[in-house]
């Protein structure tokens, strides 16, 4: 009888001990926010477009971790999806081509000349890159544009183009060599013979 | 000295002898010099001359742009003509942005003279040098003042002059070191008067015979602290890191620079370059450039003026009329083949390959790996190439970064030694950039947020800013009210005419009701006489008193004595302003309910205006009614029978449209003027109170 109540005290001393612990460690190491939020937020490509149905990327990164889909963002294209769905440890998908299909970096441009400075453009952009005043010509800072097109519908004129970012001696990327996957005689005889021509 | 050795490496075909037979020739002045602004490692160096402009040898024509960047200079005298993109020697191929100047054959010098290096503050020699262009002339062209003024956490130990050139045909500076030994050595003593080094060591391949027995001849004349230490030949002992571990033993950690375990490293070409640009005050313009390859008649070494085009150093070598296969820039391991001879040479241009095709014929297509591990062997910087091969070729560039894959050196030992010659190299170039782009992208995706998440607070500082202003208005319009209010009230005692009226209208009806009853009781013999017969002298008291008011004041105010006899006309234009002045207010309230910022304050006080123009509004049809009743009119039940007559006639009209029977019609129709007839009459009745 007595190694019965034993135990049960013995058992009741470590519960109340690890409880203590444990109360401390939750509040001692509490952490603020949603990691996976930040964690997702970290993994979008930050262009703030609303492609996606969101007002930004951290609201859709919230969506996500909210379970929405992952694939409604054309910024991040496939390379996106497949690092949230490696984070998250889900199936990777095609991107959804409701909310767009992927494209070259672009960037905004201010056909100067037809701006008749309305700011419409300047409110409209969420990473504040775009520079004028109220009747004064307007014009894009190239370096912080995120190319995500929110200045192009507002404008009443009509001055502002995408332009895909041109490829120079700095932003210019070595090729992907040619693979080559000629494991038997037959597979070689093609490629050679493209070599040759 | 003791010479350590380095892992890997390996012994391809020197081809050096073909260019050191013939002395370094000069040669002659192009007529166009195209000059990049992006020579040099960092940011590309920005014009400060302009189209039109007439230049001076060594006059300044473009300016540093951040710490690691360096200046450009004229090479000869001569008129800009043009600053825009040209192709430059770069792997990509594409053009960018250069400095175009004809030449006039003068080669008319600018004021230039030596500084005394040793008399001058350290940090103004190291911006001279700054000022000088002088870059890396090994290969990457990094600036030089940077090198040269390390923090004071960098404590440097040991200075190594590079010497080694290990890769095969070029021999650009084994020629300088036999030509201008006592230069380099010069050069040299400003490197240990900048970083006092405890040693200095200058390494050398022992293929360089020549070389070495003349720096051992100006060094047995010049008073230097320098160990001559000559290395066996081993490619590529000349990488800055594989020269190091030779002469000292030390490696270099994966992602530190040799700074940062005290050691610098400088090119013998870059020393020679400082010599001339102290001692002599000359900034960086020229350089040897070896031109090589089986399909130039005289091959050799050239001084050359940079931006001359590549095209003047292959004549000057006497070029094979079609015979050149490849022309390659650089060594034919580290180089890059060239599509056009147009690129004009730059402070790194060392070597220039005009290959036959027997000389440097097409790489074999690549087979599958087969893990012999060779490329292990022989990498200099103990990588697994293999590994690193599969990396980049499944794009799992995570991985390959893991792996140290900036580690890797691109010499092209793995790619030499691979048996199924997979180009191992241009896989780790694509994987480096592809892993480059994307860090950058993050960078800017980091940056991107950085400035959304500002905009959004400046936008939600803004909002409080202006609901905050807007309760201050609203709180101050409150009082300005609060104040006209009491303003009115207390001159209303003295000059409102309309109270007055009122007033003694108000005792008229009273007195006429009470004397109503009055009569009724009296007929009716009832009890309680008495009292109605009190009340009804104390009314006309109230109502003579209040007359009297009204008179009195009328006489003060002639003009208000004439409408106070008026005929009662119904307040029209009141009852209309009113009415469409409450449905404004209700609008306008709504509006500010629904939009995105309630301000609850600006709702309260827009409600308190609606109650009072609607308040306002009963009031003046309350006062209509009043008056109609005067008349003998029921206003309400006048409005509700026009509202059904209205009815009524819209009902008949419509049972007309619908029934087909003829006599039926007839019928309706004599109802329908009948109903008209009503309604037109209660419309006319209402006519005047509304």
């Amino acid at each position: 009888m007595s190694s019965i109540v034993i135990a049960i005290l013995v058992l009741t001393v470590l519960a109340l001990i690890f409880g203590v612990i444990l109360g401390f460690a939750a509040v001692r190491f509490k952490v603020d926010g949603d990691p996976i939020v930040d964690q997702i937020d970290a993994l979008l490509p930050q262009t703030q477009c609303g492609q996606c149905g969101h007002p930004g990327c951290r609201p859709y990164a919230e969506g996500i971790a909210a379970g929405e889909a992952i694939n409604k963002c054309p910024p991040g294209g496939q390379t996106t999806i497949d690092q949230l769905a490696e984070l998250l440890n889900v199936d990777s998908v095609p991107l959804d081509s409701e909310h767009g299909v992927e494209d070259v970096r672009k960037v905004a441009y201010i056909r100067e000349d037809e701006c008749i400075g309305c700011t419409k453009c300047i409110q409209a952009c969420p990473v504040d890159a775009i520079l004028g005043a109220a009747k004064l010509m307007h014009t894009v800072i190239v370096d912080e544009c995120t190319g995500c097109d929110l200045c192009v519908e507002p404008c009443p004129v009509d001055c502002i183009d995408m332009l895909p970012v041109a490829t120079n001696t700095l932003n210019w990327k070595w090729p992907e060599p040619p693979q080559t996957n000629n494991l038997i005689a037959t597979d070689r005889q093609p490629h050679l013979e493209e070599n040759a021509s | 000295m003791k010479v350590f050795g380095f892992h890997g490496g390996i012994h391809p075909p020197e081809n050096k002898k073909q260019s050191t037979r013939a002395s370094v020739r000069h040669l002659p002045i192009p007529k166009a010099l195209v000059i990049p602004t992006q020579q040099h490692l960092g940011l590309a160096a920005d014009p400060v001359v302009s189209v039109g402009d007439r230049v001076l040898k060594g006059q300044t024509i473009a300016e540093p742009v951040g710490r690691i960047s360096a200046s450009l200079h004229a090479p000869t005298s001569g008129t800009v003509t043009a600053i825009e993109a040209q192709p430059v020697p770069h792997a990509s191929g594409l053009d960018a942005e250069c400095i175009v100047i004809e030449s006039d054959g003068l080669d008319q010098w600018i004021d230039h003279q030596p500084i005394d290096y040793k008399g001058i503050e350290r940090t103004e020699l190291v911006k001279q040098i700054r000022q000088m262009g002088i870059a890396g002339m090994g290969g990457a062209g990094f600036p030089t003042d940077v090198k040269l003024n390390l923090g004071s956490d960098h404590i440097v130990t040991t200075l190594i002059i590079n010497a080694a050139e290990c890769e095969p045909y070029i021999t650009a500076d084994d020629k300088l070191m036999c030509e201008h030994a006592s230069e380099i050595l010069e050069g040299i003593k400003i490197i240990q008067h900048l970083l006092e080094p405890t040693h200095t060591l200058l390494g050398i391949e022992d293929n360089k015979p020549n070389a070495i027995r003349a720096l051992n001849e100006a060094l047995a004349e010049a008073d230097i602290d320098l160990d001559l230490v000559v290395v066996p030949t081993k490619y590529p002992s000349g990488g800055e890191r594989q020269l190091i571990q030779l002469l000292t033993g030390v490696e270099v950690p994966s992602g530190k620079i040799p700074a940062d375990i005290g050691i610098v490293v400088q090119n013998v070409g870059t020393a020679q370059a400082l010599h001339r640009a102290i001692n002599h005050g000359e900034p960086l313009i020229q350089r040897i450039v070896t031109v090589t390859g089986e399909a130039v008649e005289h091959p050799g070494n050239f001084w050359t003026l940079l931006g001359t085009p590549f095209s003047d150093l292959l004549s000057a070598a006497d070029l094979k009329p079609g015979a050149m296969h490849r022309l390659v820039m650089g060594g034919p391991m580290m180089g890059v083949a060239v599509e056009t001879d147009s690129i004009p040479v730059i402070k790194t241009t060392n070597c220039l390959i005009a290959a036959t095709e027997s000389e440097m014929p097409e790489a074999p297509a690549a087979q599958p790996c087969i893990r012999c591990g060779m490329c292990e062997q022989a990498c200099p910087a103990q990588l697994l190439p293999q590994q690193l091969y599969w990396f980049a070729k499944g794009k799992e560039f995570e991985k390959a970064k893991n792996h140290n894959l900036f580690d890797c050196i691109e010499c092209g030992a793995c790619a030499y030694v691979c048996p199924s010659s997979i180009p191992l190299v241009q896989f780790y170039r694509y994987a480096k950039s592809e892993i480059r782009a994307e860090e950058l992208e993050q960078r800017k995706a980091d940056h991107a947020r950085e400035r959304f998440e500002a905009r959004q607070a400046r936008l939600e500082r803004e909002a409080i800013e202006k609901a905050e202003r807007r309760k201050a208005r609203a709180a101050e319009a409150a009082k300005a009210q609060a104040e006209r209010k009491k303003q009115s009230e207390s001159s209303a005692g003295k000059d409102d005419t309309a109270a007055l009226k009122t007033a003694a209208a108000v005792a008229r009806t009273k007195l006429k009701k009470a004397e109503v009853a009055l009569k009724n009781a009296q007929d009716k013999g009832l009890e309680g006489i008495d009292t109605l017969q009190a009340t009804v002298d104390k009314l006309k008291q109230a109502a003579v008193e209040a007359e009297q008011a009204l008179q009195s004041y009328s006489a003060t105010e002639t003009t208000a004595s004439k409408t106070d006899k008026r005929e009662p006309t119904p307040a029209k234009p009141d009852l209309k302003a009113l009415k469409q002045q409450v449905s404004i207010m209700r609008t306008k309230l709504k509006k500010a309910e629904a939009a995105d910022d309630v301000d609850e304050s600006e709702i309260e006080s827009l409600k308190a205006r609606l109650e009072e123009a609607s308040q306002a509004y009963a009031d003046a049809d309350n006062a209509l009614i009043e008056l109609a009743k005067t008349a003998g009119i029921d206003l309400k039940q006048l409005r509700i029978d026009l509202a059904m007559a209205k009815v009524a006639v819209t009902k008949i009209e419509r049972a007309i449209s619908k029934s087909d029977d003829e006599t039926e019609q007839e019928t309706l129709k004599a109802d329908l003027e009948t109903a008209k007839a009503y309604f037109t009459r209660l419309e006319s009745q209402l006519k005047p109170y509304e």
